[in-house]
């Protein structure tokens, strides 16, 4: 559990890049990451979800077929600085593999903070979309990130 | 002219006869001659991988990468239920009993699998534990790497699943479970190299085929194996992309 825990909800309305926005509960309550499993996704080049573990599935709290079409800013976390993400599509755009701490938002409005490499995906020569895998991070390294994030917000 | 097959040298060494049992199977399968090389360490084999002395191989994940995307291999049929699984063991009177409670400084016994060891150094970040604060001792079986932490030698044991399972009770008992991965998607996998292409349709119908009749069913037995399964194009290379984002820099 984090310092930052309080177990209270607020609404918040998130802002996506692409003009939409949600209005999200939140609740500062952090589901622990399970030992010895990854977090697996894949996207399209634009960041729609493909392909989703059942890890992933259980972490997130939505349903395979909720969460399959959908853009992966659903996991989008109010706490998470928009600098972070626009590393992360440099990074990929740019054909390189990207690493990161990431807070994400579950439906039932809780968080987990996940370890993040994406990389981009490219058969014959061609970009055909991006992988993230997900593992388990230390105690310090979140505490680390809050911190780090707090100041980027 | 005969062909060279070979397998990753991670397998548990009581199923060597069943490779040879196999490699019996497939040459009058394929009518042709195959030669079955078996390697005690997993640099020579690259070695002989890089300098086209292999035509098909059993291979671990980590190597398939290699030889897909660098030596146009194909992964042809992966293990029924067989997924590499990693396992992080202590003494079983070790004070510790979950892997955020180890410390710097720890003296990991681990062997030269690139899977397993990988998995078990990803396993170990939770306690801010890297290649920079625990010390590894390479050794060359799983084996050896239960008799580390039953002599104190080392304070944890990475294991690939499948061998720890088959270790004897006397050993497993003196020993403690931390973790044990549970990724499923990432498994060893038969693949052709690009001087037996021709052969991958005729390998496809009898090694999926294997396991219903008495002879094939009896091969994979020894092979500690149940039945071969299709492994398509984008699984390979979905497996080859998740093994990417692991790999340590
Ligand atoms: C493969 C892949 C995985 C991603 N995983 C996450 C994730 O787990 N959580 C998250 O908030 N954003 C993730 N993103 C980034 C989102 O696409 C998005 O950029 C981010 O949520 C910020 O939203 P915004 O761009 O609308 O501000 C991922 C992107 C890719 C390509």
């Amino acid at each position: 559990m984090s310092d930052q825990d309080t177990g209270e909800c607020r609404e918040v309305t998130i802002n996506y890049f692409d003009g939409t926005s949600r209005v999200a509960t939140i609740v500062d309550r952090e589901v622990p990451y399970p030992d010895g499993k990854l977090i697996v996704s894949r996207t399209d080049s634009k960041g729609i979800i493909t392909h989703a573990n059942q890890a992933f599935v259980d972490m997130s709290g939505y349903t395979r077929d909720e969460l399959i079409g959908v853009n992966h800013y659903i996991l989008r976390h109010p706490d998470m600085p928009a600098v972070a993400f626009a590393g992360l599509w440099e990074t990929i755009e740019a054909g390189k593999k990207w690493h990161g701490y990431v807070k994400n938002l579950r439906k039932d409005g809780s968080y987990y903070w996940v370890k993040a490499t994406v990389i981009p995906n490219i058969r014959n020569g061609k970009l055909v979309g991006y992988t993230s895998v997900r593992r388990k991070p230390s105690r310090s390294k979140i505490k680390e990130s809050e911190e780090l994030y707090a100041t980027l917000m | 002219m005969a062909y060279n097959l070979t397998v990753s040298p991670d397998f548990a060494p009581d199923h060597i006869s069943g490779w040879y049992f196999f490699n019996t199977w497939l040459q009058r399968q394929l009518d042709v001659g195959v030669h079955l090389e078996l390697y005690d360490c997993f640099e020579q084999q690259r070695e002989d991988i890089r300098n086209n002395k292999v035509d098909l191989i059993y291979a671990n994940p980590y190597d398939a990468s290699m030889l897909v995307r660098e030596m146009g291999f194909r992964a042809i049929a992966r293990p029924q239920a067989r997924p590499d699984e990693t396992v992080i063991a202590v003494h079983v009177d070790s004070p510790i009993n979950t892997v955020e409670e180890l410390q710097a400084g720890i003296t990991v016994a681990t062997t030269d699998d690139p899977d397993v060891h990988t998995m078990g150094m990803i396993m170990l970040e939770p306690a801010d534990l890297d290649g920079s604060n625990v010390t590894t001792k390479e050794v060359d079986t799983y084996v050896i790497v239960a008799k580390n932490l039953l002599k104190g030698e080392a304070d944890v044991g990475f294991f690939l699943k499948d061998a720890f399972d088959e270790l004897s009770d006397l050993i497993k008992n003196q020993m403690k479970v931390l973790v044990s991965s549970q990724i499923s998607v990432v498994h060893h996998s038969l693949l052709v190299g690009p001087t037996m292409q021709e052969f991958i349709p005729r390998l496809e119908e009898r090694l999926f085929s294997m396991h219903k009749d008495e002879k094939g069913k009896g091969v994979l037995q020894s092979m500690n194996l149940e039945a071969w399964e299709p492994m398509s194009e984008e699984e390979t290379e979905f497996m080859i992309d998740l093994i990417d984002t692991l790999v340590i820099e």
